[in-house]
């Protein structure tokens, strides 16, 4: 209730003559003409639309305390950089939308992943220009985690009580990373599958678990009929699913925990608040 | 931190908050969009101008191809022809990721002092820098690289085919041909045509000194090609 002033008002249904009609909703009636629109009427009038969405889904589900402390709590420092998170989590569902599409035309068999793949690119409408955003996206979306990485480690941003965020999001990366090494394989094109072949031995060379992690992502000691499904399964379905839990987690706990300032604000009561301990 | 740095810690950031912070909408909100947009834009914009490459069709047969990284993997890639000696082998290829990997976990247990501020962090400071230029570092040494599996000396017609066996039977691996290939542990064979007689090489190649692999079993299946690469061996003066 308390995040809802205009709660008892019916917008959709304004007695015509009521002096209390938001300045959108004039028309006429005041001698300015229809398109006589108050400016600033409008402006906050567009403020807060979403604070009647949030009302009226309020009235209608119960209170959502969740959807008011979101929406509404304080943010410290919201310069651009502030942003980068969000950003990477934008280029991840531009990913996410894009691979759909390339699934729906995508075959992952050794026969019929290259014609495939093609076919998308040569002959499907818009079809290279979505591989290409798919294509693209992963190399922007990497440039970004670096980025979001590298604030939150100069910012000092992983300290208390903010551990296990950094630890979700450095497995993300590494998942991410895993994302670029499995999806590098799909269209199934020389430069694809020697890189592929190269870095799947890599992983071979390993200690203890190497030779079982090559011989899990070929699904056989040499690359055979069912490696390009497994990547793919692994590429559309294993890492996604964990990604888009970690992910949960970790917008969970910025919302919990609150973004950190930037390191050289200073609180102006500290001082006062001090000497008034002592 | 011990727990009066965690206890004021978070008593001035609650006033941090309250003194300068906005709520999340729509301040936070209103940013966020415009670099969803920007993001998206970027994304599309790469589309269409670099497009979607898809080259020849895998062939596992093949005896031209380039096993070339997506550019993020270059740092990792080029650690690998960094380091030389075959007993470090292991150590470039698993051993420093995952030391880099398990330090980037510990990071928040490593660092535990209450000092936020990077310039109050000398240790921090130099550590991120110095890992964010070697990375940058590595990256465009990986991505200046000629292919390894490319050799780029000019030769005569007759040799052209040889060449291209050669490129493909993994001499680069421990040989350098001119720019290309890596300059260890194996001799770069870029005049190897002046050193030996054709016959020499010819017997180092079928009874080579190890490490070196014996190139005996291309002899027997394919025996044209293996004269090829002799011949354009020997042509290399």
């Amino acid at each position: 209730m308390a995040i809802l002033p205009r709660l008892g008002r019916r917008p959709e249904a304004p007695p015509a003559e009521s002096p209390d009609i938001p300045g959108v909703l004039k028309r006429g009636g005041n001698g300015e003409g229809p398109s006589g629109f108050d400016k600033e009427a409008l402006k906050k009038g567009a403020a807060e639309v979403p604070i009647s969405v949030a009302g009226w889904l309020e009235e209608r589900l119960g209170q959502t305390p969740a959807l008011k402390h979101t929406l509404f709590r304080r943010v410290p420092g919201h310069d651009w950089t502030y942003t980068l998170g969000f950003a990477v989590l934008i280029a991840f569902m531009s990913q996410a939308v894009t691979g759909v599409f390339l699934a729906m035309y995508y075959d992952p068999s050794p026969t019929q992943a290259y014609a495939s793949a093609a076919f998308i690119t040569n002959e499907l409408f818009l079809g290279e220009f979505v591989r290409g955003m798919h294509r693209w996206g992963s190399t922007v979306m990497i440039v970004l985690i670096f980025l979001h990485m590298a604030q939150t480690f100069f910012y000092g941003a992983y300290k208390y009580p903010r551990e296990m965020n950094w630890l979700i999001g450095v497995i993300l990366v590494t998942l991410t990373l895993a994302m670029g090494l499995t999806g590098y394989l799909l269209p199934f094109d020389q430069r694809s599958f020697w890189a592929t072949i190269v870095a799947v031995n890599l992983n071979g060379t390993g200690p203890i678990i190497g030779p079982y992690l090559g011989d899990f992502l070929r699904g056989g000691a040499d690359f055979n009929a069912i490696t390009i499904s497994r990547f793919y399964a692994i590429h559309m379905l294993l890492i996604p699913g964990l990604m888009i839990a970690l992910i949960g987690a970790h917008l969970y706990l910025v919302t919990k925990l609150g973004t950190t300032a930037p390191p050289w604000v200073k609180a102006r009561k500290r001082r006062e608040l001090a000497k008034e301990e002592i | 931190m011990n727990k009066r740095e965690k206890e004021r810690y978070l008593r001035e950031y609650g006033m941090i908050k309250d003194e300068t912070g906005h709520p999340f909408f729509p301040y936070t909100v209103y940013k966020d969009g415009i670099m969803a947009c920007v993001v998206v834009g970027v994304i599309i914009l790469m589309s269409i101008l670099f497009g979607a490459e898809l080259g020849p069709k895998a062939d596992p047969t093949t005896t031209t191809y380039t096993p070339r990284p997506e550019w993020y993997f270059f740092f990792l890639f080029e650690l690998l022809r960094v380091v030389k000696p075959p007993e470090l082998v292991i150590l470039a290829t698993i051993g420093i990721p995952t030391i880099c990997l398990i330090l980037l976990i510990l990071l928040p247990f490593i660092d535990r002092s209450a000092e936020r501020h990077p310039l109050k962090r000398p240790v921090a400071l130099v550590a991120g820098i110095t890992t964010i230029g070697a990375m940058a570092y590595l990256t465009i040494l990986g991505a200046v690289a000629g292919a390894p599996t490319e050799i780029e000396l000019p030769v005569a017609a007759q040799y052209q085919e040889g060449k291209e066996v050669t490129a493909s039977a993994g001499c680069l691996a421990c040989h350098q041909f001119g720019e290309n290939g890596n300059s260890g542990p194996g001799p770069a064979l870029t005049n190897i045509g002046a050193k030996l007689p054709r016959q020499a090489i010819e017997r180092t190649l079928l009874n080579p000194t190890a490490p070196m692999p014996s190139y005996q079993s291309l002899q027997t299946q394919d025996p044209e090609a293996f004269d090829q690469m002799v011949d354009f061996l020997a042509s290399l003066k």
